[in-house]
């Protein structure tokens, strides 16, 4: 045991100096947890990791692709142009795809706005048989089987659906299948919004 | 598939075992992949790929960056990358791109500006807070206690 | 029947360790001896329930019990009998269970081997030791237990994710947790230092041997989880800098931080009130690193299953220790500076400002590993914080680290004649230097790096020898272990360096389409790809590729890089075919089929990899001669 050596620092130092100290640490650590606990709050969320899509605001980027039942013809913006649409991406490999197709099929029966498909690398024959196979809820159906024009759009998945005013604007992007409630509650009174704004 | 996600193939996923950043489709359905190797013309081109890919992160993936990633979104993605190289973009340029269709995200080295600055500077602050600390800790112990050092010793006990 | 008796066994453990929690703080807070001894017998009890919790598990996973969910989840009748015994910890539940058992074990040794101990500090030492287990039982028990039932039975498993299903998962869990938990002694015998008001620093060289065995492990573990991410995940890499692994590595810094500032404790007196916050500090990042993992709050390859409830129950738990630990810290920590003064010019300084390094860096890798969701809360949009960040600013906060190394064992405590240390080590600075500027001509590649590598790691090697040949000069010759552990441990760090250093600088990777008999040349070397076959596997079918190396024209190794498909899951996985080298592996995987016969191959040189886990092995070593050392097995009145 060594002996006790004179103090060092007044009376009144390490006192503030502890205060400091607790008002560090106990702020910090408050302030871990609170954070900690909006992360665990925010955790089961679905869609806790998809991304927020850039576009939103901004004009849709320009494409013109072929047609997946007839390659002769294209359709892109300008096709599209004047109208709203909705943009859904999806693949026969993708069974997020089957999941949200009846949400997809009801919705679009509404014609309250054009569906366009997005079929996105796929093998054409597919595409074909998953449509027959499910039904085919789509005004047009567009094929990217190279994938360039996805990365334009900012797609990194599928399904992901976008909705694009008459103006050719993005104003809103899904990430993840579409669910009944997201339309009634989400979709349907922006599109509402569209047709009375003008 | 890796490219999808829908609540019930991920709470099986969730539920049952440890993520895993390699998930490709089962052997039956497939999205078409490019998977033919990149051609580089020299070593430099292929170091300076390698190095770009490595700051930039795979969109889709749990955490993986471009260059490591098998996903077919990495794929595609590495390919624009390396077309940009051809055009002559800059490695600036090539991350504009991204960060302009896919946001912030891509980047594994945040930006420096603006809401990262506390990012980046932070644990230089921390640093400096505690040289000061330090010092001051350093310069009371020196200070006024001459007196009381213990002679200095040669064979001093380690 | 066994399933159950496994959650009973959980149970009474969670009893018991509510009775040492009590019966060590209340016992010793009112001088009851009597009642304090009872925690040696609780801490005997858990360990004894908890690891028969643990067979029956292991147990329920051998003979495949689909009646238990766990199992159903994790295994499957394929599953070959090793992994069987390993996938016991392949899940949230099970993990968990590893984790108690690891804390019993630390615990009984504790209770066991702490003889000399006054019965009021280790009562109280055991006592939060204790009430720490009641939290990880009590997590089990309620909320994660890794006994439930599912009814009727499954007829077949789900399977071990396929990663899993490989050596290094038998290793690096079990290494990572001991060292992980370990560091809960420490924390335990700082706040029974601080519950005994006690002004002295005895309590360090009770605490000494335990922090540096916890922190040898953690070392082990994080090393052998390196080496595994490297051969399994098939491309390469050695670190991520992915939450779950800097979640870690924080502890190990801290822990690092806390056997310098132990040491400086133990001998002078002096950062009482440091040491302690830091013994804090350290397994409250072990704590956060458990929550992290477990909780869904970040995006991981690497995390359990996420659950909110979960996670809001050991958040609550972390905030009780840690606030708990905290609130005692700043209510009792020792007001006046103790301990022998010293000079500016010290051993003392020096070890100051290398915890001050080292938690800074600790601070960075907490900040960057938090910072996507601090961006996320605020609304600042999605941020990534990669290997960019984290490398950069790592090797910023290390590089004065390593340049005062060497000066550390050299220089007195108290006061040093400033020149003296620089005196003796110039030459050898002057040879570092030198050794740097000529890997830095000589480097085909990343020349910066390999020439400060080089430098560095001849710097701390040559000044770490150096002290040695003072010290075997010196009047006497003593090598204590502890010196010796320390010799160790900085000579890993050269090792670490030259490893890590010229890998990044050095490696070349090239990905090429083969076809059968097509050859490739990378520097000496040349790959010859001589096609792929279908191999099945117990549980598998796989693509076996076959690529002959040559070196300098002369055969090296026939490699074997497989993709697999897992049967239960369709899950395919990259085996790489691994040559290891000392002076640098050889490392081949396979790309995708390219239709035909030709395949995309993937081929590493990865120069000095091995170097890598070779100085975490000196390090760990090194923490564990240190531990060896008699000095703090004697009482107190012979020591000093």
């Amino acid at each position: 045991m060594s002996a006790q050596p004179p103090s060092t620092g007044t009376p009144a130092g390490p006192d503030r100096g502890r205060l400091l100290l607790a008002v560090l640490l106990g702020g910090g650590f408050l302030a871990l947890v609170l954070l900690l606990a909006w992360g665990v709050s925010q955790s089961d969320r679905p869609d806790r990791e998809s991304l927020p899509s850039p576009l939103i605001g901004r004009p849709a980027p320009e494409f013109s692709l072929p047609v997946l039942h007839d390659a002769s013809y294209s359709v892109g913006t300008a096709e599209l142009q004047g109208q709203p649409y909705l943009l859904n991406v999806w693949g026969s490999w993708c069974p997020g795809c089957q999941v949200e197709h009846p949400v997809l099929a009801r919705y679009a029966e509404t014609k309250a706005i054009r569906v366009v498909g997005y079929n996105w690398k796929d093998e054409p024959e597919d595409a074909l048989r998953w449509l027959e196979q499910f039904g085919n809820p789509y005004w047009v159906v567009v094929a990217d089987y190279e994938g360039g024009t996805a990365i334009e759009w900012g797609i990194y998945g599928a399904p992901e659906t976008f909705l694009v005013d008459a103006e050719g604007i993005v104003r809103w992007k899904h990430v993840g299948p579409l669910s009944d409630d997201i339309i009634d509650t989400v979709v349907a009174p922006m599109v509402e919004g569209m047709r009375t704004g003008g | 598939m890796n490219a999808c996600r829908i609540p019930a193939l991920l709470a099986l996923l969730l539920a049952a075992v440890l993520a895993t950043a390699l998930w490709p489709a089962p052997a039956t359905a497939q999205a078409v992949r490019n998977v033919q190797p990149l051609e580089f013309h020299d070593r430099a081109e292929e170091q300076r790929f390698h190095a770009l890919t490595l700051e930039l992160r795979c969109v889709m993936c749990q955490n993986q960056s471009l260059a490591d990633s098998d996903a077919p979104i990495a794929h595609d993605l590495r390919r624009e990358v390396f077309n940009l190289m051809r055009e002559g973009r800059s490695d600036a340029e090539i991350k504009a791109f991204l960060v302009d269709r896919y946001g912030e995200f891509v980047l594994y080295r945040p930006q420096f500006g603006g809401s990262t600055l506390v990012l980046w500077l932070g644990p230089a602050f921390v640093l400096l807070a505690g040289a000061i600390v330090v010092i001051v800790v350093v310069r009371r112990r020196a200070a006024g206690n001459r007196a009381a050092l213990d002679p200095v010793d040669d064979g001093q006990e380690w | 029947m066994l399933p159950e008796i496994g959650q009973a066994a959980l149970l009474l453990a969670l009893v018991f360790a509510v009775l040492q929690g009590f019966a060590g703080l209340a016992g010793a807070a009112r001088g009851r001896e009597d009642l304090a001894a009872v925690t040696r017998t609780a801490a005997l009890a858990q360990f004894v329930l908890v690891l028969v919790a643990y067979v029956l598990l292991t147990l329920a996973f051998v003979v495949q019990d689909f009646s238990v969910m766990y199992v159903t989840d994790n295994s499957n009748s394929l599953l070959p009998l090793i992994y069987r015994y390993t996938a016991v910890w392949g899940a949230h539940e099970g993990s968990l269970l590893l984790w108690a058992l690891m804390l019993a074990v630390w615990n009984a040794a504790v209770a066991v081997l702490s003889g000399r101990i006054p019965w009021s500090f280790r009562a109280r030492a055991l006592g939060v030791i204790g009430l720490v287990a009641v939290g990880f039982l009590s997590f089990m028990v309620f909320t994660s237990n890794p006994f439930e039932r599912l009814l009727p039975a499954a007829l077949e498993g789900h399977d071990l994710n396929p990663l899993l299903q490989d050596p290094g998962m038998i290793i690096h869990p079990p290494l990572l947790y001991i060292g992980y938990i370990g560091f809960v002694v420490p924390f335990a015998f700082a706040i029974a230092a601080l519950l005994e008001g006690a002004i002295d620093a005895r309590w360090l060289r009770w605490s000494r041997p335990w922090t540096n065995v916890a922190w040898g492990f953690l070392t082990l573990g994080i090393a052998m989880g390196s080496w595994w991410a490297y051969y399994e995940l098939g491309w390469g890499g050695w670190w991520f800098w992915d939450p779950v692994e800097n979640a870690s590595f924080m502890p190990w810094l801290a822990g690092a931080a806390l056997i310098h500032s132990q040491a400086v404790t133990e001998k002078r007196g002096s950062f009482n009130s440091w040491t302690m916050l830091l013994a804090i500090a350290a397994f409250s990042l072990s704590l956060l690193g458990a929550f992290l993992v477990r909780s869904g709050v970040l995006t991981s390859v690497h995390s359990f299953a996420a659950d909110p409830a979960r996670g809001l129950f050991i958040l609550a738990f972390l905030g009780v220790v840690i606030g708990g630990a905290l609130l005692v810290y700043v209510l009792r920590a020792p007001r006046l500076a103790q301990g022998k003064p010293f000079a500016a010019w010290s051993r003392e300084t020096l070890l100051l400002v290398n915890n001050l390094l080292l938690a800074s860096a600790c601070a960075m890798v907490l900040l960057g590993t938090l910072y996507p969701l601090i961006a996320d809360a605020l609304d600042l949009g999605k941020v990534s914080v990669g290997p960019p960040y984290f490398g950069t600013l790592f090797l910023v906060l290390m590089a004065p680290l390593v340049f005062l190394v060497p000066f550390g064992p050299l220089t007195r405590w108290q006061q040093e004649q400033g020149s003296k240390p620089l005196a003796m080590l110039a030459p050898w600075l002057g040879l570092a230097v030198l050794l740097g500027l000529l890997a830095w001509f000589k480097a085909p590649q990343g020349a910066l790096k390999t020439g400060f590598g080089v430098a560095g790691a001849a710097w701390v090697a040559l000044g770490t020898l150096r002290f040695v040949w003072t010290r075997l000069r010196a009047k006497g010759r003593s090598f204590t272990p502890e010196m010796f552990g320390m010799v160790l441990g900085h000579l890993g760090i050269a090792v670490f360096v030259t490893g890590a250093m010229l890998v990044e600088a050095q490696n070349v990777l090239r990905e090429v389409p083969m076809v059968p008999g097509e050859t490739q040349e990378i520097g000496r070397y040349a790959f010859r790809f001589d096609g792929v076959e279908r191999v099945p596997g117990p549980n598998y079918m796989a693509d076996r590729g076959h690529v002959q190396v040559f070196r300098d024209d002369r055969p090296l190794v026939l490699l074997h890089p497989e993709k697999r498909a897992y049967a239960s899951g369709g899950q395919v996985m990259t085996d790489a075919g691994i040559h290891a080298g000392v002076r640098a592996d050889i490392f081949v995987a396979l790309g995708e089929p390219l239709g035909g016969d030709a395949w995309a191959v993937r081929l590493h040189i990865k120069p000095f990899v091995r170097w890598i886990w070779a100085g975490a092995l000196l390090m760990a070593l090194g923490g564990f001669i240190t531990a060896a050392d008699r000095r703090f097995r004697l009482p107190l009145k012979e020591a000093r």
